[in-house]
């Protein structure tokens, strides 16, 4: 297999009819890291989260009033009942999903078109890495429409960046706060706290854990690298972040809609140790030196670097790679352009062939790559997606998907590749040659099986879906 | 990979004269069904089954301690526990006999991850990814001949993984790829390990479920294709659903009361699409741990310790766990770490206990080739 195709294949989002292979593949690939637009109009031309906040608050509002969330206060207005307001519901429950699926729509919509178009597709598989590394799920009400604008804004800005900035832009942004509970997270002894104790409150304010840990299990360090009362000490830190506009508590200083706003007076006072580092900063100061330190601590260094060569070179990726891949990382500084390059420059990295099964979203961007399409309806993608097992930002749990072999070879995913691959291949098949295509699309991989597959097709289309899932194409 | 009945050969050798009569003779095949349900997420076994019994329970939990009263009351299962009232269908068949509980259960696990407290709950291991295969799939070769245990997801959990056949199924809503593209599928695939296996279970198993499902997607519609596949008298005998959506650290009450509900739903669609096989049926539902006593400040409750396993199917039915919750229960005095209910009873007691049982075979055998990473004592459950 030349490097070219490994470059365009591992590497890349897989190869399209015209493109002409790179002639410094490493270099190809590290020169996307500087020429990779984070903002590109596509994006810039949806509904932002600040907009997303503001629609979940309305909607909040709404299912308040039609007393379906939340608790009534004595003296509110009882909900309406009966018929009639039953049909209201109703109809103000397609708004929502309607206007859910507008918003979802749109963003899955970019991400496609800017993978099946971008002349950087290493730069925007790492995006797809680091928003499964950062998941939120959009299966909450409140993250229903945040996968889109967390990886948007939080993400693409920082794939050539220092990772703690990605850290700190993850943890500020409303999707994560809303997905892991943090929003409203508030210390016991803070003033807010305090004051509900002396009023006797019905309900008191307290700590959420969600956010740290998923921060010290998930994001950072890894599982068995932290103890209960590291959770406990970060989430003690973070209380007090928060998002404006979502949260009404007494106390808070005002922010607009799903902007990030440091609470003072819901912070808990006092120091903290964590990862056997004591923080005695007050406020706000405090869980930003936390998150510093996590980001650039050994542990997470490794952790990103396992991921990171899980993810293109290996499930079981060779020890060495990571140690290399790690100590570039610390050298630098946490810089991922670091971690990157020793990825890159490893002669591991391009040994093995065909080591990866492509996950459902690679699969399916690749296929469309193969036949040339620069657009899909996102209603469709969306569809063949949700029926391929992995929907877009909805991986159902903040661990993000699974990136081995084992989580998606499994039969019924390999039979709904194949009825996904048939679906797309037959409107290509009159103006696509299969026989002609198959050595551009995998040069250097075409199995003589595969070849011979293509030739004996029973039909132009049937030839097509044959390519998209023989084995040399299911893999990278 | 070796071959499931060569390994049944195998071990028949190796066990000679040791074996269970029943295991010889059930070399015909099996007519019992066990359907595994995995609650990923951690559910709180003290709000679906409430120990009304322990007067420590209002006090520490607070706001939680009831049910929303739009739910309507608790439903008394036995003088201590009662059941959410989400849980209308189970507590009917507690009554009947055919349902019980495990309380205050937990595998071997003590921290506080989902993720690898899933992979102890599915490995049966004592350590996460410390064991590379599922429990039920070491279960398989001391089990009588029977087609390959079906997962109800697009992919495999890691409950099923191992080295022997396993296969995934899930409705689907796509067209049929047409039959000529599968065949050349089919030989694309001959050379290529992996490829083969998976295509070759892919179309046993479509043959076998029919044509496609109306209720794709929602866990009552996968609850409805597993019953359909296990009541084919040439079926699979084991299934394994997956069911998320259980850690509620914000909002509990309303999202455990539609996640039981949707868990009750599950339960008695499987009862109905059995219809006779349910007489010889045992359903299993567990999670990686259960929750915090106290409620949090979000209205909701994080990751503890002990939780509760329900159980339910005809199989049960005049058995020592019939209409019983079963597990010391270690009263809400003393907490695990001060906040968590104590583990009384390990989980893998009760999947040895059941597994055994359910397909007659020696107890100790099972614990000694399942859960040898961490055995414990197999619990009885059904009838011999």
């Amino acid at each position: 297999m030349s490097l070219a195709a490994i470059a365009l294949n591992r590497f890349g989002l897989g190869a399209r009819p015209g493109d002409a292979a790179p002639a410094d593949p490493r270099g190809w690939l590290l020169g996307q890291i500087s020429g990779f637009d984070p903002r590109p109009a596509v994006i810039t031309a949806l509904p932002d989260a600040a907009a997303m906040t503001l629609q979940y608050r309305q909607n909040l509002a709404q299912l308040r009033r039609q007393g379906v969330v939340g608790v009534r206060r004595p003296g509110d207005p009882e909900p309406p009942k009966g018929p009639e307001a039953e049909a209201m519901a109703n109809a103000a429950q397609r708004e929502r999903r309607q206007a859910f699926a507008q918003a979802y729509g749109g963003q899955v919509g970019a991400r496609l078109t800017l993978s099946l178009t971008s002349a950087t597709p290493f730069a925007e598989r790492l995006v797809h890495f680091w928003a499964n590394h950062f998941a939120i799920s959009t299966d909450k009400l409140a993250t229903a429409t945040m996968g889109g604008p967390l990886e948007f804004e939080a993400i693409r800005p920082h794939i050539g960046g220092r990772f703690s900035d990605m850290l700190l832009a993850v943890t500020r942004h409303p999707g994560m706060q809303f997905y892991l509970d943090q929003a409203q997270s508030i210390g016991p002894n803070s003033l807010l706290g305090e004051a509900a104790r002396r009023r006797n409150a019905t309900r008191q304010p307290g700590l959420n854990e969600n956010l740290a840990r998923e921060i010290l299990e998930l994001h950072t360090l890894g599982a068995g690298n932290y103890t209960q009362a590291d959770v406990a000490g970060l989430a003690r830190a973070l209380t007090g972040w928060s998002i404006g506009g979502f949260v009404r508590r007494p106390l808070g200083v005002a922010a607009p809609d799903g902007q990030f706003v440091f609470q003072p007076n819901w912070h808990e006072p006092g120091s903290v140790t964590v990862a056997g580092r004591p923080y005695r900063q007050n406020g706000e100061a405090q869980a930003l030196a936390i998150l510093n330190d996590l980001a650039n601590h050994p542990h997470t260094a490794r952790r990103l670097a396992e991921k990171l060569a899980r993810h293109f070179v290996a499930d079981a990726p060779p020890p060495a790679l990571i140690d290399r891949m790690a100590t570039a990382y610390l050298a630098s500084g946490g810089q991922l352009p670091a971690l990157y390059r020793a990825l890159i420059e490893a002669p591991e990295a391009w040994a093995t062939p065909l080591a990866k099964f492509k996950t459902p979203w690679d699969w399916l961007v690749s296929s469309l790559r193969a036949l040339g399409r620069e657009n899909v309806p996102p209603l469709q993608a969306i569809g063949a997606l949700r029926e391929l097992g992995q929907p877009v930002w909805r991986p159902g749990s903040p661990a993000g998907w699974e990136d081995d072999t084992a989580r998606w070879a499994a039969p019924d995913a390999l039979l709904r590749r194949v009825e996904v691959a048939s679906r797309i291949a037959a409107p290509l098949a009159a103006t696509l040659d299969a026989r002609s295509l198959a050595p551009r699309i995998l040069p250097g991989t075409l199995s003589p099986a595969t070849a011979s597959a293509i030739a004996r097709a029973e039909s132009p289309a049937e030839g097509l879906a044959l390519l998209l899932v023989a084995p040399e194409f299911l893999r990278r | 990979m070796i071959d499931r009945r060569s390994l049944l050969a195998r071990s028949a050798l190796i066990g000679g004269f040791a074996m269970t009569p029943q295991l010889a003779l059930a070399a015909a095949g099996t007519d019992q069904r066990l359907v595994f349900i995995i609650l990923r997420g951690a559910m709180d076994g003290l709000a679906a089954i409430p120990p009304i019994g322990d007067g420590r329970l209002n006090p520490l939990r607070g706001s939680l301690a009831q049910p929303p009263e739009q739910f309507g009351p608790m439903l008394k299962l036995t003088s201590d526990f009662a059941a959410h009232p989400a849980l209308k269908g189970f507590a009917s068949l507690f009554a009947a006999g055919e349902a019980s509980v495990v309380h205050a259960i937990a595998s071997p696990y003590r921290e506080r991850s989902h993720f690898d407290a899933q992979n102890i709950l599915e490995t049966g291991g004592n350590a996460a990814y410390a064991l590379k295969d599922g429990w039920l799939n070491r279960l398989l070769p001391l089990l009588p001949a029977a087609p390959p245990p079906v997962a109800i997801a697009a992919t495999l959990p890691a409950l099923l993984r191992g080295t022997a056949p396993t296969t995934s199924f899930a409705p689907s809503r796509l067209p049929d790829a047409s039959a000529s593209l599968k065949a050349r599928v089919a030989a694309l695939y001959e050379n290529d390990a992996l490829l083969h296996r998976l295509w070759s279970e892919a179309m046993a198993t479509e043959v076998m479920a029919g044509s496609s499902d109306g209720g794709a997607g929602n866990p009552q519609g996968l609850a409805a294709s597993a019953a359909r596949l296990l009541a084919d008298p040439a079926g699979p005998r084991i299934a394994v659903l997956d069911l998320g959506g259980w850690d509620t650290h914000a909002g509990q009450a309303l999202r455990l009361a539609n996640q039981l509900r949707q868990l009750d739903g599950v339960i008695t669609t499987l009862k109905t699409g059995l219809g006779p096989a349910w007489a010889n049926t045992l359903v299993i539902a567990a999670t990686e741990f259960g929750r915090t006593v106290a409620t949090n400040g979000t209205g909701g409750t994080d990751h503890g310790t002990a939780s509760a396993a329900l159980l339910a199917g005809g199989r049960l039915k005049g058995g020592p766990a019939a209409g019983r919750v079963l597990g010391d229960w270690p009263g809400l005095s003393t907490l695990y770490e001060g906040r968590d209910l104590l583990p009384t009873t390990s989980l893998n007691s009760l999947f040895a206990g059941a597994a055994a049982g359910l397909f007659g075979l020696d107890p100790a055998l099972v614990s000694r080739r399942v859960f040898s990473a961490a055995p414990a004592a197999p619990l009885a459950i059904v009838r011999a």
